[in-house]
């Protein structure tokens, strides 16, 4: 399968980015369900992937050059945020993947369905927004798929603490054996 | 013939579990065409013999149990190869796999369904403690937090001849119940309280009633959970 170039998708669209590091194109916000149906335009007819990537809220270090022409080092807050990931092959070229990203906060996390262009996105729309609970607009039944209805949480979160409810190990290590020193040891 | 059979009735209706017989007189009466037994070994003995399973399967222990069933390893020649797709005709299940928190109620509430009296096997390592998922947010650790095992069957998955050998276990344990006092037969059908989905786990997380968690030495004593009502 050859590569599917996505420099024709950059000129449509100049206010897409790409990632070079990533290989992805960064989807401008509200874009989305336009830049797809496009895609779909192009013969870009098949998601074989949706995931979501989870970024807490880091200190980055950066090298700059500041106005006296010196080196420094600069410290800065990178906000935490969520990516939707996808993969697109073309099946009438025989091309691809292709990787699209759309990026959204953490808090009240949302992103554009892109279950109407492609239908494959569905239940893994679905695994996303129960698994990293990104709300996802235009979903024809977004609902979740693994966990039960009533829960609460997002378990592929990097800040979710998963329930301490088995019972003492004779060989614990490593994070287990931190939980064990902390004493509580079952719900 | 007939005659025979009514003496045997008689025999087993008048023999009593604590009643000795010497081995002479029971050796004469068996000469004579009387068997003279426990209503218990009658009993188990059909029982244990004609244990049939509930068609159910959870995951990949599943596959182990169907071949355990086939013509192969024919579970058939121990007496269990009708495996019946409702739990009101059956009276063993076999937890083959592993039991996640989202599937957990279902097979109480399944286990519930089956009529007296009714046995467990706990097949393989996720039904016996969570397994390899033990440390995971979404996995049972054991089905023995709610629901009363028989016999523990080990492996990942099992064999089907271990499936076959706890089965033998288990007709062992079946002919040593006392039916006058074996919960089986003095209380009902037992039903075990369902546990509910809640934001955040399984409530209650685990049955106090046949389970309680292993002491700890590096914690203070555990409170059981509150009751829910079933």
């Amino acid at each position: 399968m050859s590569e599917l170039s996505h420099e024709p998708l950059l000129k449509e669209f100049p206010d897409a980015c790409w990632d070079e590091a990533a290989g992805a194109v960064i989807v401008p916000e509200g874009r989305a369900r336009v830049m797809a149906e496009w895609l779909l335009m192009q013969g870009v007819d098949y998601c074989s992937n949706v995931t979501g990537v989870d970024y807490l809220e880091a200190e980055v270090k950066e090298k700059i050059t500041n106005d006296a022409g010196e080196e420094e080092t600069v410290t800065r807050t990178e906000p935490g945020r969520i990516d939707v990931v996808y993969h697109l092959y073309s099946m009438r070229d025989q091309t691809g993947p292709l990787v699209l990203k759309q990026r959204t906060g953490r808090e009240n996390a949302q992103a554009e369905s892109l279950t109407p262009v492609w239908r494959s996105c569905e239940l893994q729309e679905r695994e996303v927004f129960d698994l990293f609970g990104v709300d996802f607009k235009g979903h024809p039944d977004q609902r979740r798929i693994l966990m039960w209805d009533e829960y609460e949480e997002h378990p592929m979160r990097k800040d979710y603490t998963e329930p301490f409810d088995y019972e003492w190990e004779p060989t614990p290590h490593d994070e287990i054996l931190e939980k064990h020193k902390k004493g509580k040891v079952i719900v | 013939m007939v005659e025979r059979s009514a003496e045997l009735e008689m025999t087993v209706q008048n023999t009593s579990p604590g009643m000795d017989l010497d081995d002479m007189s029971s050796a004469e009466l068996e000469r004579a065409g009387v068997i003279v037994t426990r209503a218990d070994f009658l009993y188990n003995w059909a029982r244990g013999n004609s244990v049939w399973p509930l068609t159910f399967g959870l995951a990949c222990c599943a596959i182990e149990m169907i071949a355990a069933a086939t013509s192969r390893f024919d579970m058939s020649r121990f007496g269990s190869e009708v495996f019946r797709p409702t739990p009101r005709q059956a009276d063993l299940m076999i937890v083959s796999g592993t039991v996640t928190k989202k599937m957990a109620p279902q097979v109480v509430r399944i286990y519930n369904q089956m009529p007296e009296p009714k046995w467990i096997i706990a097949m393989g390592a996720c039904a016996i403690s969570g397994g390899p998922f033990k440390h995971g947010y979404n996995v049972l650790k054991g089905i023995d937090r709610y629901l009363p095992v028989d016999v523990y069957l080990p492996g990942c998955p099992p064999r089907p001849e271990a499936v076959l050998q706890s089965l033998n276990y288990l007709q062992e344990k079946i002919k040593k119940q006392d039916i006058k006092t074996d919960p089986a037969f003095t209380k009902g059908r037992r039903q075990y309280p369902v546990p509910e989905f809640t934001g955040k786990d399984l409530e209650p997380p685990y049955n106090p009633e046949v389970w309680s968690p292993p002491e700890n030495p590096n914690s203070e004593p555990v409170q059981p959970p509150k009751k829910t009502t079933a």
